[in-house]
C-alpha cells in the first residue's frame, strides 16, 4: 500500500554520471545526498529503539537472573518470607500481591469502563460526548503520584472510618486508586472500538425491532469484543507496572494480605521502597532486579497476547 | 448470543413490555453511571486544585525547600522538573520522530518490520520502574556518576521514545497518499517529500503526541526517584548535569512520606496543585502554535 515508487526517486541521469558543474546538477547531488543520509538517520533511530529494549532485557535480566547463583529459584518464587535483613528472599507473597491487586483492579474497573464506553458511544448526546472525552483525556494526564496522594489523603480516611482499621492501607485502597487510573484508558479505547462498529449493524438490529439495550448487548458489544479485550489488556499492563500510586496506599509490608485492608506489598512498591538502600552487589539487590525482570516479562507477554488478538481480528475480517 | 426463538404461544405482548422496560431501565442506569463518574472526576479536579491553588504564591514557587522548618518552597524542584523534561525531550524527540517516520514510510513489509513493531510496542509496555532500574544499572553502576539530572533525563528519554514513535507513525500514516504522489510527481526525493510535504501535514498529530508525552514525563516519578535522587543541590538555577535532580513529582512523594517539616501536608497539597496545573498547561501551550497556524491558513 505504501510502496512508494522507488524508481521515481532515482534520477534518470544517474547511470551515466557525467561531471556536470551546472548549478542544477550540484543541487540535485546535494538533494540526493540528503536523501541517503535521512534514510540512514531514520534507520538508526529505529534501531536505537530496539537497542534500548535489548539493553533493558540484558541489563535487568542479567542482574536479575544472577540472583539464582546464590538463591534457589524455588525459594524465590514459592517462599512467602521476604525478610532480606535475615537473608530470606522469598518473593511469593509479592508476586501473589501483584496478581491479586491486578485482578481486583480489573474486577472493579472493567465493568465500569465498558459501561462508560457504551454510554459514550451509544447513548450520550454529541455535546456531552465531546466534554466527557476531553475530561477522560485530562484524567489520563494526571500524574500517578497525584493519584497516590489523593488516595492517601482522601480515600484512606474514608476506608479507615468504614472498616475500623487504624491504618486502612491495603489492597482495597490500592485497587480503587488503580481503577480510577486505568478507567480513562480502558474506556477510551473501548469507546473507539464501539464507535468503529459499522452503522449498518445497528440499523439491522433496529430493523428487526430490537430495543437499544438488545442492540447493545447482542450486536454492538459482541462485534467490538476484540477491541474491548485489547483495552482491558492495556489497562492490565498499566495496573501491573504502576508504582507510585500503589506505594502510597498499600502499606508496604511484605506479607500475604488477610483481607482487603491489611497492609501488604506488591512487586513494584517493594522495589521502589528498597532499591535505594541496598548495595548493588548483594543478593538483596539482585532479587529486586529479578522482580523487575519478572514485571518486564509479564508486560511483554501481555503485548504479545495483544498482538495475537489483533492479528486474529485482521484475518477474521 | 443464544437467541432462543420464543414461539408466539407465549404472551408476546408481555414479553415486549418487559423488554421495553428493561431497555428504559438500562438507559437510566447508563445515564446514572455516566453522571456519577462525571461528578467524581469533577470532584477530583476540584479536590486537587482547591487545596493548593489559592494558597500558592510567588515565594512558594521560588523558595528553596526547608529540611526542618515551615515555609519551604519548591523553587529548585520545579526548575529541575522543567530542566529534566527539556533534556529528555531534546534526546527523545529526534529519535522518536525518526523511528516513527521509518515505520510509516520506509519499513518494508516483512518479518524484520514485524519484529521492530513488537520491539516498539514492547518498549511502550515496559513498566517505568523497570526503566528506573535500568537507569541505576547504567548510570549509577556503569558510569559511577551517582544520582544525577543527566541520568534522570536520559532514562526518562527511554521512557518517552516508544510513545513518540507511535504517535509519529500514526500521524504520518494519516497523511493522504495523494500528497506523496504529488510530491514525487514534482520530482522530489523521498527526503524532500517527507520533509516538505508529509511531516508538515502530520505536524498537528505529532505535536499533540509530543504534548501528551511531555505531560506524562513531567509527572513521572518512579524513574526520577531511582535515577535523580531525593535531593537537590540547593540552588534554583543549577544547570549542572551532574547535580542531583529531585523533581516536583518526586518532591510531592518525599514531602508526604519522609520529610520532617511540620507543614508537609500544606506543601504536598500545593505541590500536587502545581503539578496538575503545569501538566494541563503543557497540554494547552503545545497546542497554541497549532491553533494559530490553523487560523492563519484558513
Amino acid at each position: 500500500m505504501r510502496n512508494v515508487n522507488e524508481a521515481a526517486v532515482i534520477p534518470p541521469a544517474r547511470a551515466g554520471l557525467q561531471p556536470d558543474n551546472s548549478r542544477y546538477a550540484k543541487r540535485k547531488k546535494r538533494a540526493l545526498k540528503k536523501n541517503i543520509w535521512f534514510g540512514r538517520y531514520v534507520k538508526l533511530s529505529v534501531f536505537s529503539l530496539c537497542f534500548v529494549l535489548a539493553m533493558v532485557l540484558v541489563l535487568v535480566g542479567k542482574t536479575g537472573l544472577s540472583v539464582f547463583a546464590t538463591l534457589s529459584p524455588a525459594e524465590f518464587f514459592f517462599s512467602l518470607d521476604w525478610t532480606p535483613e535475615e537473608e530470606h528472599f522469598g518473593a511469593g507473597a509479592l508476586i501473589i500481591g501483584t496478581l491479586l491487586l491486578t485482578a481486583l483492579t480489573l474486577v472493579i474497573a472493567v465493568p465500569v469502563s465498558v459501561a462508560i464506553a457504551v454510554f459514550l458511544s451509544e447513548i450520550a448526546p454529541n455535546w456531552l460526548k465531546r466534554i466527557y472525552r476531553t475530561m477522560l483525556d485530562i484524567l489520563v494526564g494526571i500524574p500517578s503520584v497525584v493519584y497516590g496522594y489523593l488516595g492517601l489523603t482522601v480515600l484512606l480516611p474514608i476506608i479507615r472510618h468504614a472498616s475500623g482499621e487504624n491504618l486502612g492501607d491495603g489492597l482495597l485502597a490500592a485497587s480503587l486508586v488503580l481503577s480510577l487510573m486505568i478507567l480513562p484508558t480502558v474506556s477510551r479505547v473501548s469507546d473507539d472500538a464501539l464507535t468503529a462498529v459499522p452503522l449498518s449493524y445497528r440499523e439491522a438490529a433496529y430493523a428487526l425491532g430490537s430495543t437499544r439495550l438488545q442492540a447493545i448487548a447482542k450486536i454492538i458489544v459482541p462485534s467490538a469484543a476484540r477491541g474491548i479485550l485489547s483495552a482491558v489488556i492495556l489497562g492490565m499492563a498499566r495496573a501491573i507496572g504502576e508504582t507510585m500510586a500503589v506505594v502510597m496506599v498499600i502499606g508496604n509490608t511484605a506479607q500475604l494480605p488477610r483481607d482487603l485492608v491489611t497492609p501488604t506489598a506488591v512487586l513494584t512498591s517493594n522495589i521502589v521502597m528498597q532499591i535505594s538502600n541496598v548495595e548493588f552487589d548483594s543478593t538483596w539487590n539482585r532479587a529486586l532486579y529479578m522482580m523487575a525482570f519478572l514485571l518486564l516479562l509479564l508486560a511483554l507477554a501481555l503485548i504479545v497476547l495483544l498482538r495475537a488478538i489483533r492479528s486474529k481480528g485482521e484475518s477474521a475480517a | 448470543m443464544n437467541n432462543v426463538y420464543s414461539p408466539p404461544v407465549m404472551n408476546s405482548k408481555r414479553h415486549n413490555r418487559t423488554v421495553r422496560a428493561l431497555n428504559r431501565l438500562a438507559t437510566a442506569g447508563f445515564w446514572l453511571l455516566g453522571s456519577l463518574l462525571m461528578l467524581l472526576i469533577l470532584w477530583l479536579l476540584v479536590a486537587i486544585l482547591k487545596n493548593g491553588l489559592f494558597r500558592i504564591d510567588f515565594s512558594f514557587l521560588t523558595k528553596v525547600p526547608e529540611e526542618l522548618d515551615t515555609g519551604g518552597g519548591i523553587g529548585p524542584v520545579l526548575f529541575n522538573s522543567f530542566y529534566i523534561l527539556f533534556l529528555s525531550l531534546v534526546v527523545s524527540i529526534p529519535i522518536g520522530i525518526g523511528a516513527g517516520v521509518y515505520l510509516a514510510e520506509y519499513a518494508p513489509r516483512g518479518k524484520l518490520t514485524e519484529f521492530i513493531r513488537v520491539c516498539v510496542e514492547g518498549l511502550a509496555s515496559v513498566p517505568s520502574i523497570v526503566f528506573g532500574l535500568l537507569g541505576i544499572a547504567i548510570f549509577v553502576e556503569g558510569f559511577h556518576i551517582g544520582l544525577t539530572i543527566l541520568g534522570g533525563a536520559l532514562t526518562l528519554a527511554f521512557l518517552n521514545l516508544p510513545v513518540l514513535t507511535r504517535v509519529t507513525e500514526e500521524a504520518v500514516r494519516a497523511v493522504p497518499q495523494d500528497y506523496r504522489d504529488a510530491a514525487y510527481a514534482l520530482g522530489s526525493t523521498k527526503f524532500q517529500c517527507i520533509w516538505r510535504v508529509v511531516l508538515p501535514a502530520a505536524l498537528n498529530g505529532i505535536i499533540t503526541g509530543v504534548s501528551l508525552t511531555a505531560g506524562r514525563a513531567f509527572g513521572e516519578s518512579a524513574v526520577i526517584i531511582l535515577t535523580s535522587g531525593l535531593s537537590t543541590s540547593g540552588q534554583i538555577w543549577d544547570f549542572n548535569l551532574l547535580s542531583p535532580g529531585e523533581t516536583l513529582a518526586v518532591h510531592l512523594w518525599y514531602v508526604q512520606s519522609e520529610a520532617l517539616v511540620p507543614d508537609a501536608r500544606d506543601i504536598a497539597d500545593k505541590s500536587a496543585a502545581v503539578l496538575v496545573i503545569v501538566v494541563l498547561l503543557i497540554n494547552l501551550t503545545f497546542r497554541i502554535p497549532l491553533w494559530l497556524r490553523s487560523r492563519r491558513t484558513r
